[in-house]
């Protein structure tokens, strides 16, 4: 019997305009843990979801231990000892562990067994779950043990792990790591899809590198230079950005015990958040998703408005005030979510430029829009930030993530902010780009302005913060310089491991 | 096998052609009808679409269509920024009533009094305010308590029909009247008319009262502020993206009171210019479902004002020629709603074609 676990022979798949997987083939091995790198929209979702069976390839063929391999969708690849955990969780809420486990199986046993099996196999791998628990209370590394639970369950030889520790803390992340080794050990192969190099040469045997569409590159990731990868990746060279050193002035924007509710069930009250921001830093804020950084965006652009005395803008409260007038002051944000929150994306970019540009680039007389100054702050913004576009009379819909993630953006850095908060600024922005977006966050705050960065990314915060804080269940823990901070002492801020414990069993 | 993919953006093309196809499958499908009931198509579908324009009676159906169309557009450019923010205000036909009965009680009120600069005016303004003020309970109910002001306003229409029907038979009968149900004639109230104001233009007078007047004027106003004021464009990001409005500085609840308001305003000015002309008298039988047509005549014309006073144009040539051809025909009378209804649903058909491609593909989807 061969030590060949899947093959890929020329897989290929199209879609009108994109050619999303162009003749990719590699093999996976038996027990090995199988890297796929690329960036976004290389095609790692297309390729996996064709493994899954979500998705039929145009041309090509795969081979699973030498039989031919044909899902017709994922009910037959998992049938057939395939399983996935996906980047965004398909969990309900308002159900407990072991009845989310249930709805995903094809004849679930009773309750009961259900319930020892889960605590059985939770605790054979390092990833205690009380299965009565209700999933709308767990968090996220907690939800992901759900996941990673029900594809276990299905005793799979291929497991599939899609950007696995984007919610995840440092700690977390060591102890998925350990139970993905002792997996390994057992003889499951792991595909594991990542952009982050650092894991992939701690974890991964082989990598195999997409760039649109193609496979560039095969290495053995522990054997190659980080460096090497991400230009595989890229395609090119990677411009790291520089930052000058900069003095701190003086305090321009300070939160006094900010508190405030949930604005929705399943959202995170803030708790208490005293900070105090001053202009020519950049104030990075990590934590896991989930963790008030959301809220803390809306307390801060003026969507949520807080009890007086709790947000000052120059020794003004703010408070109460609402999107429009923190504006005018030099307050400006850009939230997460791009797509129907920081751009309507049914509205051209004109439009879109004029959503937040309106007050502070004088887009509209008396309550009358400007169409001409509009449309020429949106091609300011296009050309400065090199977004891709035919024109500026585009939907938002039409521009990729990256693409308009630097549109939104670029159009609150050319307002000339006193103070900007971004959240997850580089999100599914490819490297060159999230490159360019850090080093405007550099230049903006080399010029005198205040800069509060909030993201997942540790990597992106440690390379351009000057002082770190970390958003725990609500709560901001006291700022630290960035300088010199250990992972370690990063994940301690984070939240530690949230319950998590190495694996028990010695493989 | 069909499938449906969405653009990637949506068809400028379809977004034009897509209520013009619209009202050719009504043409065709009512051919249809009227074929099943054994009458003859081409002859209906000519009764109703061509002779009032073109026919032998054109001047005088021509001012019945402004009389009609201008009720259907004024409702509805109202009714187009809430529509078009999410806000949806299915009780304009309430609101219509409620500004006839609040504008007949002004008249009322003064009459004999001659003083027309005071009392038309006043009329106005009492239109206006008790269409607003109806449209405010759906407005404050839903901001205060999260009702839903589909379903408040909708009912408001069941009251407000019951309020009309006791005003016609109680408070505001005609003591003149010998009995009979209904108020004093304002046609025949020289202060307070609403009458024809070219009644020499054309052997049937022009049709065009200040209710047509004013109708095309808020087509103007309403164009202008739509595409140029910060109103507008507020009104458009609400209506796509809830949360980039809130982000932009929107305040979701006042938005819901202006559009209420604003919706209620028009169908109660509406009433006013319904109840003192064409109309003439607060009568049970006053309500003609312009508030519910109106609906179409928004959707119809693409929420846009252009668009809208064409529509409101097509429906009202709908109920003219409709009711021109009942006799001859011997058309049950509930066959001019089915047209209208036919041309709402067809145009939602069609409208999936602005968002979507249709592609035809072999094979299963998984």
């Amino acid at each position: 019997m061969s030590n060949l676990l899947l093959q890929l022979k020329g897989l290929t798949k199209g879609y009108p305009g994109v050619v999303a997987n162009k003749d990719v083939t590699f093999d996976i091995r038996k027990g090995e843990v199988h890297a796929l790198l690329g960036e976004n929209g290389a095609g790692k979702s297309t390729l996996v979801k064709t493994i899954y069976g979500l998705v039929h390839p145009d041309s090509g063929s795969m081979t699973l231990e030498d039989a031919p391999y044909r899902p017709a969708d994922p009910r037959a690849a998992r049938n057939s000892g395939v399983a996935m955990v996906f980047q965004h969780f398909s969990l309900f809420d308002a159900l407990n562990v072991a009845e989310n486990i249930a709805l995903g199986m094809e004849n679930p046993p009773s309750q009961r067994d259900l319930a020892a099996k889960i605590t059985e196999v939770s605790e054979l791998y390092g990833l205690p779950l009380d299965p009565s628990r209700i999933v709308g209370d767990l968090s996220a590394g907690e939800r992901q043990r759900v996941e990673i639970i029900r594809c276990l369950l299905q005793d799979p030889k291929l497991l599939i792990m899609d950007e696995p520790t984007s919610v995840l803390t440092p700690q977390e992340v060591d102890i998925l790591f350990e139970t993905l080794n002792k997996l390994r050990n057992e003889g499951t192969a792991i595909l594991y899809i990542s952009h982050k190099l650092k894991e992939i040469r701690t974890l991964c045997d082989h990598a195999t590198i997409l760039r649109l569409g193609e496979v560039v590159g095969t290495c053995v990731p522990a054997e190659t230079l980080a460096r090497d990868m991400a230009e595989l990746m890229v395609g090119g060279t990677l411009h790291v950005p520089e930052r000058a050193p900069t003095e701190a002035g003086d305090v321009i924007l300070s939160l006094k015990g900010l508190s405030a509710p949930a604005p929705t069930e399943f959202g995170t009250p803030l708790r208490n958040i005293n900070v105090e921001v001053r202009r020519g830093e950049i104030l990075g804020i990590g934590g896991v998703a989930g963790n008030g950084q959301d809220e803390l965006l809306l307390a801060l652009s003026g969507e949520m408005p807080t009890p007086a005395g709790m947000v000052s803008f120059q020794d003004k409260d703010i408070s109460q005030m609402r999107p429009n007038g923190r504006r005018a002051l030099g307050l400006l944000s850009a939230p997460e979510e791009r797509m129907g929150h920081a751009a309507a994306p049914d509205m051209t970019l004109i439009e879109n430029g004029f959503l937040t540009a309106e007050t502070r680039m004088g887009l509209s007389k008396n309550g009358f829009l400007q169409w001409g100054k509009a449309r020429a702050y949106a091609e300011k913004v296009i050309q400065t930030f090199d977004v891709r576009t035919p024109s500026p009379d585009n939907a938002a819909r039409s521009l990729s993530g990256g693409n308009l993630q630097k549109f939104v953006i670029g159009r609150e850095i050319l307002q000339d902010p006193e103070v900007l908060i971004v959240n997850q600024p580089t999100w599914g922005v490819d490297a060159a780009a999230a490159a360019s977006i850090r080093q405007a966050l550099l230049d903006l705050a080399a010029n005198g302005s205040a800069v509060i960065c909030i993201s997942q990314d540790l990597d992106e915060l440690m390379e351009i913060s000057d002082r770190f804080a970390a958003l725990n269940g609500g709560a901001l823990s006291e700022p630290r310089p960035a300088q010199g901070l250990t992972v370690d002492e990063i994940g301690l801020m984070l939240g530690g491991a949230h319950d998590m414990e190495v694996a028990h069993v010695e493989a | 096998m069909l499938r449906l993919e969405k653009r990637p953006q949506p068809s400028k093309a379809w977004t034009y052609a897509a209520p013009l196809l619209a009202v050719v499958i009504t043409i065709l499908l009512g051919g249809v009808l009227f074929w099943l009931l054994g009458k003859d198509p081409i002859a209906a579908t000519r009764m109703i679409f061509w002779d009032p324009l073109f026919g032998d009676f054109a001047a005088f159906y021509l001012p019945e269509l402004l009389i009609k169309a201008a009720p259907l557009i004024l409702i509805a450019i109202g009714l187009s920024f809430g529509f078009q923010a999410g806000i949806w205000n299915i009780g304009a036909e309430g609101q219509y009533i409620i500004g006839a009965i609040c504008a007949a009680g002004v008249a009322l009120a003064f009459y004999p009094l001659e003083a027309r600069w005071m009392i038309f005016p006043l009329m106005i303004v009492a239109g206006i305010a008790g269409g607003a003020a109806w449209a405010m309970i759906p407005a404050l109910l839903r901001v205060y308590f999260k009702t839903n002001e589909i379903l408040v306003s909708l009912m408001l229409v069941y009251v407000a029909e019951v309020l009309i029907n006791a005003f016609s038979v109680g408070l505001m009968r005609n003591p003149d009247g010998m009995g009979f149900p209904g108020s004093r004639s304002l046609k025949e109230y020289p202060a307070a008319a609403n009458g024809d104001l070219f009644p020499n233009l054309g052997s049937f007078g022009s049709g065009i009262h200040w209710g047509v007047i004013t109708a095309l004027f808020a087509v103007v106003v309403a164009y202008v502020f739509l595409t140029r004021h910060r109103f507008g464009f507020n009104v458009r990001l609400a209506g796509q993206s809830p949360r980039a409005a809130a982000f932009s500085g929107v305040n979701p609840n006042r938005l819901i009171i202006l559009c209420m308001v604003l919706s209620g305003g028009m169908a109660g000015l509406a009433g006013m210019f319904e109840v003192a002309g064409p109309s003439g008298q607060i009568l049970g039988s006053f309500p003609a479902y312009y508030g519910f047509t109106a609906i179409i005549v928004a959707f119809l014309g693409r929420l846009h004002p252009i668009g809208i006073m064409l529509a409101g144009l097509l429906m009202a040539l709908t109920y003219i020629g409709g009711d021109a051809a009942l006799q001859p025909l011997q058309l049950p009378s509930a066959s001019i709603q089915v047209f209208q209804g036919m041309l709402l649903f067809s145009l939602l058909a069609v409208d999936v074609l602005t968002n979507y491609r249709i592609r035809f593909s072999k094979g299963a989807i998984a």
